[in-house]
């Protein structure tokens, strides 16, 4: 084994620890990488899968069409669809269109399964309650979001369509 | 400074005449000494996280007032306003006594620190003896505390805290013997204006770096913060207690790094005496504050740089390394004196 004698003397002479404590006051001089959250952003992108919309078409309609195969095709079965059946339009249309946010594992496969593009994971991930009922999305509340969102979403799908 | 002293004695004793102006003269002293401690003590608490933050290359505390500087009061509020839970198994009287025999010491041993010839509440010539005797008595608190918790994690850290002081104040008080040895006496002044032609730290560099590796060890702090580690022991002696007692704890181990910084700075590094004597038209007091203030920075750097220490290289360290180094130090230098100065009557 045999000491090592060039270790031993810059173990005591501290060798070491000077080298880690400059590399930590060489770091302290470095601006900071923090992003200071609720005025700075870090940039999201078009797929990013944040609080469910459901979309319009151009004529201002609802473009579900009731086909249910996001309610199958959702692996937490958070999502619960009635159809109507008194549609007096030429479309089939749903009567209830439930998501239930707090079952949502945020998977982006109801997004995926839909022939229509209409439900949609928009950009917004701010959204909480403070009872479970506040999660539990109608059918309103996801178009108000369709509404409310409806630049960026159409944006996102834009910037997405070439990869699909 | 000496002027401005004695007109206070002065218009004192006329204000509450010669019976009652000593004892209030002694509080205002107290108050004037403890207040720029305290004070220190809370803001060391910001610039730890500051100056980690900085190293880890983001801002730390930044919300409350600007620059975070109104962080170290929110603290307080926030500690001073929790409830403060007592265990039912425990022994109420000591859990609640443990905090403050931990902080208490280390405000005591400021009776004898001095901050230039004059400004220094009791002039004592043991000082660093009386500094020596009162450090160790912390270690009472904690032993308190652990076995008072009446928890296996609370226990457990407070032995390996108490065995951890102890070791180390071994090496600590041994560093100080070549100061003495040096200077010739216990006092701190003296042994401040000993260092008017070189500061110690020249002739006794070795004994500076294992004086500060034993406070840090001695203080409980990063690398050797065993008494807290947290995967094994929760949180050490202090696991059971919460609110402003928690707190009691945190102060005193903040105080305890200010007070080894000063004594640093005042031991080894030139107290208030300027490093060349053209810079003497600076204040001493600012001088002292510089060097102390340094040291407090060394604290913060290490805690930012270096990982944990195994339980059983730390009592390595102490007892195989630092030990004998320092006696052989001891040795070096009575051998130096004896030699040079025959001191000791020859």
């Amino acid at each position: 084994m045999g000491l090592d004698l060039k270790n031993l003397l810059r173990s005591f002479a501290l060798m070491e620890l000077a080298q880690g404590m400059a590399v930590t006051l060489k770091h302290m001089f470095k601006p900071y990488i923090t992003v200071q959250y609720p005025e700075e952003r870090t940039p999201l992108s078009p797929r990013f899968r944040g609080e469910h919309a459901l979309r319009r078409d151009e004529n201002g309609e609802e473009r579900c069409v009731a086909c249910k195969l996001c309610e199958a095709v959702c692996p937490a079965q958070a999502i619960y669809i009635e159809i109507d059946p008194q549609s007096s339009s030429e479309k089939r249309l749903t009567r209830v269109y439930d998501i239930d946010e707090t079952k949502c594992i945020f998977c982006g496969f109801c997004q995926e399964a839909c022939p229509v593009d209409a439900i949609v994971m928009g950009p917004n991930f701010e959204f909480f309650g403070s009872r479970r009922s506040d999660l539990y999305y109608d059918k309103q509340r996801l178009l108000a979001n369709g509404e409310r969102f409806s630049s960026v979403l159409n944006a996102c799908i834009a910037a997405d369509a070439k990869y699909r | 400074m000496a002027e401005i002293l004695r007109t206070v004695q002065v218009h004192g004793v006329d204000l509450f005449g010669p019976l009652l102006w000593p004892l209030v003269w002694v509080v205002l002293k107290v108050v004037l000494l403890l207040a720029p401690v305290l004070f220190i003590v809370t803001y060391i608490t910001l610039a730890e996280r500051k100056v980690i933050g900085a190293m880890q290359v983001r801002p730390g505390p930044n919300r409350v007032g600007f620059f975070g500087v109104l962080q170290p009061l929110a603290d307080a509020v926030k500690l001073i306003f929790k409830e403060t839970i007592l265990p039912e198994k425990a022994d109420k009287g000591l859990f609640l006594l443990a905090p403050l025999l931990t902080l208490v010491p280390a405000l005591l041993s400021w009776a004898v620190v001095p901050f230039s010839p004059e400004l220094i509440l009791a002039n004592v010539n043991i000082g660093v003896l009386y500094i020596l005797a009162i450090s160790s008595l912390g270690a009472y608190g904690i032993i308190m505390a652990g076995w008072s918790s009446n928890s296996r994690y609370a226990f457990l850290g407070a032995m390996r805290s108490v065995a951890q002081m102890v070791s180390y104040e071994v090496s600590m008080g041994f560093t100080l013997i070549p100061v003495i040895l040096l200077t010739g006496s216990l006092s701190l002044v003296d042994v401040v204006e000993h260092q008017r032609t070189w500061w110690n730290i020249i002739p006794l560099a070795p004994m500076f770096f294992i004086y500060f590796i034993s406070v840090v060890a001695e203080t409980n702090r990063t690398p050797f913060d065993l008494p807290e580690a947290e995967p094994e022991l929760v949180a050490g002696f202090f696991t059971e207690y919460s609110a402003m007692s928690a707190g009691l704890f945190l102060m005193g181990e903040y105080a305890n790094i200010v007070l080894v910084s000063f004594l640093g700075a005042l031991v080894f590094l030139g107290g208030w005496l300027p490093p060349v004597s053209w810079l003497s038209f600076i204040p001493g007091l600012i001088w002292l504050g510089v060097k102390a203030g340094f040291l407090m920075f060394v604290f913060l750097w290490i805690r930012a740089t270096f990982p944990r220490y195994r339980y059983d290289q730390l009592m390595r360290l102490g007892w195989k390394v630092f030990l004998p180094v320092s006696l052989a130090w001891i040795f070096l230098t009575g051998l130096m004196l004896q030699l040079t100065q025959g001191v000791g009557g020859g």
